[in-house]
Parts: C-alpha cells; structure tokens; sequence
C-alpha cells in the first residue's frame, strides 16, 4: 500500500478569500475560480528540516531574545501535536511561531501601535514536530492589540501558527486563540472561516495538567494538516 | 453500534497577517534571533544546471504592488527530483529546493536566484515542464495561494504540460510564463503574480 495524493482540501471549512469585512481581503482576493490541479510530484513532496536548520532555544520565547531577564508577562506554555486528517501524528515538521508581547505590540519595525516595546522579548520561535508529532513552546500569552479595519477592531490574542508537513499540498498558516476570550466573536479575522466548528478548532484549551506549578500556564493546541491517500489497487500518481 | 469514520478535519487558515516578517524573515521585520534565516539558499552550492534569478511584484486588484507579501517556492533540481524521499530521485549535496522570500517595504519587489528546475515525471508518466511552485501568504490573503511558474524559453515543453493544458482558457495560460531576459550575462526571469483583474494569475486548488 503506497500513500498516493492528498484528500481534496474541505474548502467548506476554509476561509474565502474574499470576505468584505475583512477589508483588506477586497483587493487581495482573486476573482476566478481556483483551478483545481490533481497532485503530482511537485504538490506530494516538500522541503525536509532537520535539527542542523535550528537550535534548540528556539523554542524558548522568554530565553531566544531576552538579554537582561525575563519578559514582562503572563508566563505560558503552548503545546500539542502535528496530525493529519488520518489521525496519524505528523513527526519531524517545522513549527514556526510569531505574536504580539504582553503589551500587544509586535517588534516589527511597522508596527505603530502605542503598546510598550519589551526589550526582553522577540516574538518568534520554531521548533520540530517529535516522532510523536509533538510540539512545545514557552512564550508569554499575548496581548490583545487594535487595529485598522472598522475604526474599532480589536484582535483577540492570538499566536501565529506556520506549520510545513511533508508536502508542499499540507502548508499552512493558522492562529491560535485563547479558550475564554470575549473578542473572538467579535474579530473579522477570525469571522472570515463560515464554519463555527472550524473556528472551535483554532481556540487552544485551558491545560491544567500541563502548567508548571508556580510558574507557567499551559494551552493545548494540536493541528490537523491534511491527510493523504493510500492506494491499495493501483498508484495512478506516478502511472506509466 | 453504528459505523463511524475516523478522520479529522483540517485546521482552517487564517491570514499570515501584516506582521509575518516576525515569524519567518525576522531579519526584515528589523532584528536578529536565528543563527540562520531559513529559505535563503535554494539551491545550495554543489546543484547542476543554469543558475538563473527570478523576480517579480505580487498586484493587488488596484495595480499596485503588494509590499508586505512572503512567498515561498518549491522546486525539482536540474534532472527534475525534488529533495524529498517521494522526490524521484538523488539531489547534490546541499540542494533543497526550498525557498522564502519577502518583498521590498518601499517598492514590492522580490527576487531570489537559483538553479533552473528540469522536467519532472507528471501523473500518468506525462512529463511536466521544468517550473518552479509557489506558495503566497500576506495581510489579507485568507489561505495560501499556489500557483507554478514556467519559463518562456521552454515553448515545446510548456505546450505538451498537462497543467498549463488545464487551464481551459488559452490567454490565462500566459499568466503563468515568466520572460526570460538577461543581464549582465545572467538569465533572469520576471514573474509578475497578479491578485485581480483581467490578466489574473491562475492559481490552483492543489
Ligand atoms: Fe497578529
């Protein structure tokens, strides 16, 4: 039995990409419809990382930038595991991560927002999916931030999620939202996906069992990237 | 006890943001954390074949260039085997294939050199024309967009490719082609991506 292509992506759980209240969708989003293209060696591969590519603090978001202590804010730990659709764990995958401090202000040299700078905190991290399909990161939770779109948007937090698998067909990007918090509802963004399970999906869980006593909070966070195909009669895919 | 079936849903998208550079080119957001940025170098330096520069402009539905857009490309070396167990084949020493690339801030422009894909065995035993793949994400792109670029001095390959066949209208099949010119001596390619308008760029639902 030899894994064959991806399933069809479920574009009923999966943002449109045009969406007017999100409004910087409006120019963004591509007016004819996707061609839909079977997969072939091009889409069923993708890029292969190692633990040469990273080092191991980068997961570490209170220790990877900080020079002179911690960062300012509620110490937290986001963990959880890389599936596919087949339920099976997705090992050896790229995570890579990026928020907003606890002030809700991102260190990106285009971000205006009045939130303070800490000098103790970058708001990037990576990681490797174990053979498990694993993940870890410790971080402070980030702040909610404003920003243009109606006059009065506000972000919930959230966490930015880049996730590889082992196909080109598989990348994707996410955010991770926060169980409890009143401005999910609210958020364009997070309104773009019509599906509210789908949206249930992005919001990790309150996880008692894994906090640090007296030091780290944790959220549980697993993702689901797509599943593949496994050809029990013939393998159309390479054909000949 | 009735059947059920055991499979979970993919986790939905959600846009890269304005702020991505953060993430995934830390560098251009204005700081340094990585020992290294990853996506800089594609092809590495032991690869055969041409060694060839792409650029281009992502454009919005207003005709002006998207200036805050990462890109990433997945590509076969020169004998068409991409650097992946299921990749069809060896790759030299250092080949990747894999790239990332953000635009400029001012102008919207982004390039990257590499070395110049070969065909690559399609579905069916039909042979793909050398292209590159590409993978694009910004502020107000809900889930990634994927396309493939191919090259104009590829005309009898480009002709026979199952995918550019695809495409049922025959004037968007030249949204897909990059013109090959040179400079300095040096091929470089131009790849415009374009979001809207009448000469939308295809993109494929992979
Ligand atoms: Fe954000």
């Amino acid at each position: 039995m030899k894994p064959a292509e991806y399933y069809q992506r479920d574009r009923t759980l999966q943002p449109p990409a045009l969406v007017p209240d999100y409004k910087t969708s409006v120019a963004r989003s591509p007016r004819y419809s996707l061609i839909s293209l079977e997969n072939s060696i091009s889409e069923i591969t993708g890029p292969v990382f190692g633990h040469n590519d990273i080092d191991p603090v980068d997961n570490d978001l209170l220790r990877n930038y900080a020079t002179a202590g911690d960062p300012v804010g509620e110490r937290i730990i986001v963990h959880g595991r890389v599936l596919d659709e087949n339920t099976r764990p997705v090992p050896d995958t790229l995570v890579e991560i990026w928020q907003a401090n606890a002030s809700g202000r991102y260190r990106h040299r285009k971000d205006q927002y009045l939130g303070a700078l800490d000098p103790n905190f970058g708001g990037c991290g990576r990681t490797l999916t174990d053979a498990n399909g694993y993940y870890v990161f410790r971080t402070v939770k980030p702040g909610a931030y404003p920003w243009r779109n109606w006059v009065n948007n506000w972000r919930p937090a959230h966490i930015h999620f880049s996730v590889f698998g082992s196909g080109f067909a598989q990348r994707l990007i996410t955010q991770l939202y926060f169980e409890g918090d009143p401005l999910i509802p609210h958020c364009p963004i997070v309104k773009t996906i019509p599906d509210p399970d789908a949206i249930e999906q992005l919001i990790a869980k309150l996880d008692l069992n894994a906090t640090v006593p007296l030091d780290s909070i944790a959220y549980k966070f697993d993702i689901v990237l797509r599943g593949r195909r496994s050809t029990l009669f013939e393998n159309r895919l390479e054909g000949n | 006890m009735p059947q059920k079936l055991e499979y979970l849903r993919e986790t939905a998208s959600q846009t890269a943001g304005p702020f991505v550079h953060i993430g995934l080119a830390p560098g251009a957001a204005g700081f340094d954390i990585y020992r290294e940025e990853l996506g800089h170098d594609i092809a590495g330096p032991n690869a055969q074949g041409e060694r060839i520069r792409v650029e281009g402009q992502v454009i919005d539905g207003t005709g002006s260039p998207v200036k805050d857009v990462l890109l990433e490309v997945w590509q076969a070396n020169a004998a068409g085997c991409y650097a992946h167990p299921e990749g069809g084949g060896p790759v030299e020493e250092g080949f990747r294939g894999w790239g990332r690339v953000i635009t400029d801030f001012e102008t919207g422009e982004w390039g990257f050199d590499t070395v110049k894909p070969g065909a690559a065995m399609g579905r069916g035993g039909r042979m793909m024309a050398p292209h590159l793949n590409f993978w694009i994400v910004a502020r107000g792109i809900n889930i990634g967009l994927n396309t493939r670029m191919y090259f104009s001095d590829e005309d009898a390959a480009n002709a026979a490719d199952p995918t550019i066949n695809l495409i049922e209208w025959e004037r968007r099949r030249a949204t897909l082609i990059a013109a090959r010119a040179e400079r300095d001596g040096a091929p470089v390619y131009r790849f415009d991506i374009r979001l809207q308008g009448d000469d939308e760029t295809v993109f494929f639902d992979i």
